[in-house]
């Protein structure tokens, strides 16, 4: 009787196994013929050093494969991200998902005016607050980068304003070298000091070779820093698809997975058994506009992809979904951040960043936060599959109830209709027709304010203790000093 | 006869054929066909038919980079001839671009190349990271009428005041028009640092390189 063609419960899978293993040899073979650009002098003397092959003049490091296949073992391959309540604790394994928002958006859509605009502190401080209270978007991200203070000293006081107003886990990146350095100086002040931060890592700093096939210095650096501290580095290929990486999808994850391993070689050399999550952000180049496309179907299948190449080295992943490219939250907005955060969550990523964002990643709206929140809640609702067993099978109930019967205020329903149903906030409109219209017909961005406007005012994020918070502020105050800018 | 030629450059760009290009830029040569003209009337006419179809949306980028890419590699052989021939080149202008200092985005910066030169610019493309030095140090060696200016992140921007004081000091300012680009700029940064105009993507920074050079907005 029975002819199935897979045994487990199915997932999304867009490759083969044999696909997968393509990828792989064709990284390993671009890695040791072509190699990667590494713009960072310690970097190279240490490949040199462990028995990569370092040609200082052009700066171009190959990687023997056996090199290549020692770091990926010792990779970790789960990395579990603390929250400083401890509530909000975060496993990046296996299927699990982690939903943040976008980061490092430069503008921000202003409800009130409907206009972008560039973002300010309290805007920053109002996502944060806002991203604490949505139960689905379990982490943060310092997704502004605020137009009020000093350019040189965005990327820390993004973090500074993340870490007063909210404990949950951040995912976060730095635009310096420097950077890292006072950025990790305020994990430590919340975590409790240098050895308890690495402990107990609160949060992931990304780091993005330069498709392609090259390393900044700043990046090569980041992640360099991030391993000695052993804090989780996120390494980000983001190749544009037919400007910065092959236009097949096939191409483009060769060089991708290359990058990827290249960054993972480092990290691991550094210091053995330092965290390491696969990630990226690729985009399709579109032919007409010349924008990165992150709403494109094929970013997404490339993250669905990669994400296994990934699982197929047990790593920890991540990629950039549930962006949109429209302008505003519509229609194209709605369905775009929609496909990916799904299919993201069926691929079983475990960092997925990119909701509230649009505008490709350039903007940030609180009301498509919200949105994507219960976009969210239902690919995690999907993932969590359909439960059989004697009690959901429920035939003893339907023998009770029996033909023509009414099953509303039977006990089984109240027992599990909270367990099998995801209950959506009531931005999602799912009332009869005239209801919804005396009401005054509100469109989905109406209800959508409304909604961030009350969680505004009613969530009162868990405040940090008064002695972190004093350090904090004079870390933060230290760190305006150090730049000569006064507080 | 120089007619033959002087077409089948523009149908080499026309069918982005970069080799064929090249090789009917030599032949155009070995016949004794005038550069100027073989540039004017074969390679630009064909990037111009290239541009028209782009801005009818029936192509896309990579047919219009691969015409110019075909029109590049043509005019390194023809242009080394023209210095002999007495009569000048007639391009709407000369136009150093690059990615600022820390920056290392580039294919907006190339896109706006492109388009320059689709437009009739002659375009002098100094690649990405170019330090505040390197960009006055070009400007004294290339003399371009503009200097365009890309800059992607927030804080790679702010280096672009340090060209334009640099221009400044070396008295170089009023001798260029500065203009620049890239997703964080805009008209109000443009004019708070002092430079000529700003573009929001390639067909303006044609449009705004025109309007500052005194030139027709629409090209007959
Ligand atoms: C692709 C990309 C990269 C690629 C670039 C590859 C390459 N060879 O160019 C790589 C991976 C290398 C990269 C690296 C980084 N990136 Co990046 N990147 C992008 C991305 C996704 C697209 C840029 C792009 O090519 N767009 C397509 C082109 C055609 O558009 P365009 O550049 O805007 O150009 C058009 C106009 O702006 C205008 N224009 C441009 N220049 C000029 C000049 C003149 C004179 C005129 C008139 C007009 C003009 O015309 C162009 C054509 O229409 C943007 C996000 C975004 N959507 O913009 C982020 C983005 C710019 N990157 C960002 C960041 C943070 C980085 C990194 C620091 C990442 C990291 N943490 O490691 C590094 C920095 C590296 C460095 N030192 O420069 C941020 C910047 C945020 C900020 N604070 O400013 C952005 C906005 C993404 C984000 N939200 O985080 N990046």
């Amino acid at each position: 009787m029975p002819r199935f063609s897979h045994s487990k419960r199915p997932r999304l899978r867009l490759l083969s196994e044999e696909d997968i293993e393509k990828i792989h040899v064709g990284s390993m073979k671009l890695l040791e013929e072509i190699g990667v650009q590494m713009h960072n002098d310690r970097a190279l003397k240490l490949l040199n050093d462990k028995g990569a092959e370092v040609d200082f003049k052009t700066r171009t490091v190959r990687v023997p494969q056996h090199l290549v296949k020692e770091c990926l073992l010792k990779a970790p391959s789960t990395i579990r991200l603390y929250s400083r309540d401890g509530k909000h604790d975060r496993l990046l394994e296996r299927e699990r998902v982690t939903y943040n928002p976008g980061s490092s958006a430069l503008f921000f859509l202003d409800s009130e005016t409907g206009e972008l605009r560039r973002p300010l502190s309290r805007d920053l401080a109002r996502l944060v607050r806002l991203t604490d209270a949505l139960e689905y978007i379990q982490a943060q991200s310092t997704s502004l980068v605020v137009s009020d203070v000093p350019e040189e000293v965005a990327d820390r006081y993004r973090l500074f304003i993340v870490l007063k107003n909210s404990p949950k886990a951040v995912i976060t990146g730095a635009f310096s070298i420097d950077g890292l350095h006072d950025m990790k100086k305020m994990l430590e002040i919340v975590a409790g000091g240098e050895k308890e931060l690495a402990r107990k890592p609160m949060a992931i700093f990304d780091t993005c070779p330069s498709a392609p096939l090259k390393w900044s210095e700043i990046n090569s650096q980041n992640l360099i820093d991030c391993a000695k501290s052993r804090i989780p580095a996120e390494i980000i290929p983001m190749p544009q698809l037919g400007a910065t990486g092959p236009v097949t999808l096939a191409g483009s994850l060769v060089q991708h997975n290359a990058e990827f391993l290249s960054g993972l070689v480092l990290a691991q050399l550094v210091n053995p058994g330092t965290p390491v999550i696969y990630g990226g952000s690729p985009t399709t180049f579109d032919m007409r506009h010349g924008t990165a496309r992150l709403g494109a179907i094929e970013t997404m299948m490339l993250g669905c992809s990669y994400s296994q190449v990934g699982k197929y080295y047990g790593l920890p992943t991540h990629m950039y979904l549930g962006l949109s490219d429209a302008k505003i939250v519509d229609t194209q907005c709605g369905l775009e951040s929609g496909i990916a955060i799904v299919l993201g969550a069926l691929a079983g990523i475990n960092v997925i960043s990119g909701p509230g964002m649009l505008n490709f990643e350039n903007c940030q709206s609180l009301e498509k936060l919200v949105i994507d929140n219960t976009t969210c809640g239902m690919a995690l609702r999907l993932i969590d599959g359909v439960r059989v067993d004697d009690e959901t099978l429920a035939i003893d109930l339907m023998r009770k109830v029996g033909p023509g019967g009414v099953y509303l205020s039977e006990k089984h329903t109240l027992e599990w209709f909270r367990k099998e149903q995801f209950m959506p906030s009531a931005l999602i409109d799912r009332k009869e027709w005239r209801t919804w219209k005396n009401e005054g017909s509100k469109s989905t961005l109406q209800r959508a304010k409304e909604h961030v406007a009350k969680i505004l005012k009613e969530h009162q994020p868990e405040p940090l203790p008064d002695d972190i918070r004093r350090d904090l502020d004079a870390a933060a105050e230290s760190i305006l000093k150090s730049h000569k800018i006064s507080a | 006869m120089g007619n033959d030629f002087i077409q089948s450059l523009t149908e080499a760009v026309v069918n982005y054929e970069v080799e064929d290009a090249v090789s009917a830029a030599k032949r155009a040569l070995e016949a004794g066909v005038d550069p100027v003209a073989a540039i004017e009337e074969g390679l630009a006419k064909g990037v111009r038919i290239v541009g028209d179809k782009f801005g009818a949306e029936e192509i896309f980028l990579p047919e219009l980079m691969v015409a110019v890419e075909a029109m590049k590699q043509a005019m390194t052989i023809l242009k080394p001839a023209i210095n002999k021939s007495s009569r000048v080149e007639k391009s709407l202008g000369r136009v150093m671009i690059g990615t600022i200092e820390g920056d290392i985005h580039d294919i907006g910066k190339s896109m706006v190349g492109a388009m320059l030169t689709v437009a009739g610019f002659e375009v002098v493309d100094l690649g990405t990271d170019v330090s505040v030095e390197r960009f006055i140090a070009k400007v004294k060696e290339v003399e371009p009428d503009i200097v365009g200016m890309s800059a992607l992140m927030t804080t790679t921007m702010l280096r672009m005041k340090d060209v334009i004081e640099g221009l400044r000091k070396e008295g170089l300012r009023e001798k260029v028009k500065v203009v620049i680009g890239g997703v964080p700029t805009s008209s109000e940064w443009a004019k708070e640092i002092g430079a000529d105009g700003h573009g929001w993507n390639a067909m303006e920074a044609v449009k705004v390189a025109k309007r500052l050079l005194h030139q027709p907005e629409e090209r007959s």
